[in-house]
């Protein structure tokens, strides 16, 4: 998952110093893994760098975490992209997908789209693989297939996500 | 949206409701002679309706649809039955097979009922049931067989009038995956060989794996994914 992204992502909807993007991030994405301060100073770093972020302001006295960042028009365009582009079809994408829709609610942009997009890539990769099988020995048959089945695990798991977007959407605005 | 050339059959703006519920909504659908395309969608989306319209079936509240360059809504029920039964096959889900005659039988029927002698329509069919590995059951009942052998007779019955497309509603779905792999992959060499499109309606992705695209149906809308991504 792009950390990069993410923290971009939930600067969109307003400035926020190191601490609270950090938090933000553990709230909404970091479950059982918790982002450290120094990954956070160090991805922040690199977004002011590109020019994706610019400081908003610093408070008196303040080391690097008094600092409070904005997006720049360019960051909004970074993340537009990345949620834009499809995942390569591999299978445990699910937390850069669901990361994907999260940011994608919370920056009311549409998260079916997003689910859309990649269910168009993931069947792309099926159809490859499917016509592998058809014109394969029994090996590539059994190898395709389990390809094909932790693909369409993924898929299934867009469905049911596809389907409860309302109450996502309800959740990740409170 | 403006249909691809060479379109076979060519759907715009279809809307339809049933009371109170919007079933479509603008829809749109193109498909060429010898494309399989697979309509996905969550269930109460509108993607069988989308089918049924297609289809001649279900009458749309508006919108166009036109076969080969005829517009399908501006036929009479008599002109549209006669095209459904002269271009169009179809393969449901279950139940389509007439349980008193034998399996050779249901899958001459729409020859018969199309005037061929019973002699002729009995050949064609049995070469069909060649092609989908079942023409040994031809003496059987559909009682008889089991349920994936039952589904291939039905694939057979669907292509044995040479249709130019076939609406295929869940073909597999009351198929184990090794039997409804079996079915698709049959289904689909033979519809290619003959130049024949394939609509077909799933929601299971190993299935419409054997397409060679997808509209996705959203509350009555239809998004075509290869021609957005």
């Amino acid at each position: 998952m792009s950390i990069g992204h993410t923290l971009l992502g939930l600067l969109e909807s307003g400035p926020r110093h190191g601490y609270d993007l950090k938090r933000a991030f553990d709230e909404k994405f970091g479950h059982d893994r918790p982002l450290h301060y120094g990954q956070v100073y160090s991805t922040m770093s690199r977004l002011l760098k590109n020019g994706l972020v610019e400081v908003d302001g610093i408070e008196a006295g303040g080391g690097p975490e008094r600092k409070r960042y904005a997006i720049t028009e360019a960051g909004i365009t970074d993340v537009e992209r990345w949620l834009a582009t499809p995942e390569k079809p591999e299978p445990y994408l699910q937390s850069t997908l669901y990361t994907k829709v999260v940011l994608a609610l919370l920056t009311h942009r549409d998260a079916a789209d997003i689910l859309d997009g990649q269910r168009s890539e993931h069947l792309r990769s099926m159809r490859i693989l499917t016509d592998r099988k058809r014109k394969g020995d029994l090996a590539d048959q059994l190898i395709c297939d389990h390809a094909l089945f932790h693909l369409e695990a993924d898929l299934r798991w867009l469905e049911l996500t596809a389907a409860r977007l309302d109450k996502l959407r309800e959740a990740v605005a409170r | 949206m403006t249909a691809p050339a060479g379109s076979l059959l060519v759907a715009r703006d279809l809307r339809k409701a049933y009371g109170p519920t919007t079933a479509l909504d603008g829809a749109e659908f193109s498909i060429h002679p010898g494309e399989v395309v697979a309509v996905m969608g969550p269930s109460g989306s509108g993607k069988s309706t989308l089918l049924h319209c297609l289809a001649g079936i279900v009458t749309p509240d508006s919108g166009s649809i036109t076969y080969d360059g005829r517009e399908v809504t501006a036929m009479s029920d008599a002109e549209r039955s006669a095209l459904r039964r002269s271009a169009f096959g179809f393969v449901f889900q279950f139940g389509q097979l007439v349980p008193e005659l034998t399996c050779v039988e249901n899958v001459a029927l729409p020859l018969r009922l199309s005037g061929s002698s019973r002699k002729e329509a009995e050949r064609t069919a049995l070469a069909w049931m060649e092609r989908l590995e079942v023409d040994d059951l031809r003496k059987k009942r559909p009682g008889e067989v089991s349920g994936g052998q039952g589904q291939r007779v039905a694939v057979a019955r669907s292509l044995v009038t040479n249709p130019r497309v076939v609406f295929a509603d869940e073909p597999t779905g009351a198929l184990d995956s090794f039997n409804g792999e079996r079915v698709m992959e049959l289904l689909t060499d033979a519809a290619r060989s003959a130049n024949t499109a394939v609509v077909l309606v799933t929601h299971e992705a190993r299935v419409a794996a054997y397409s060679d695209r997808e509209i996705v149906v959203r509350d009555g809308r239809s998004r075509d994914m290869e021609r957005v991504v």
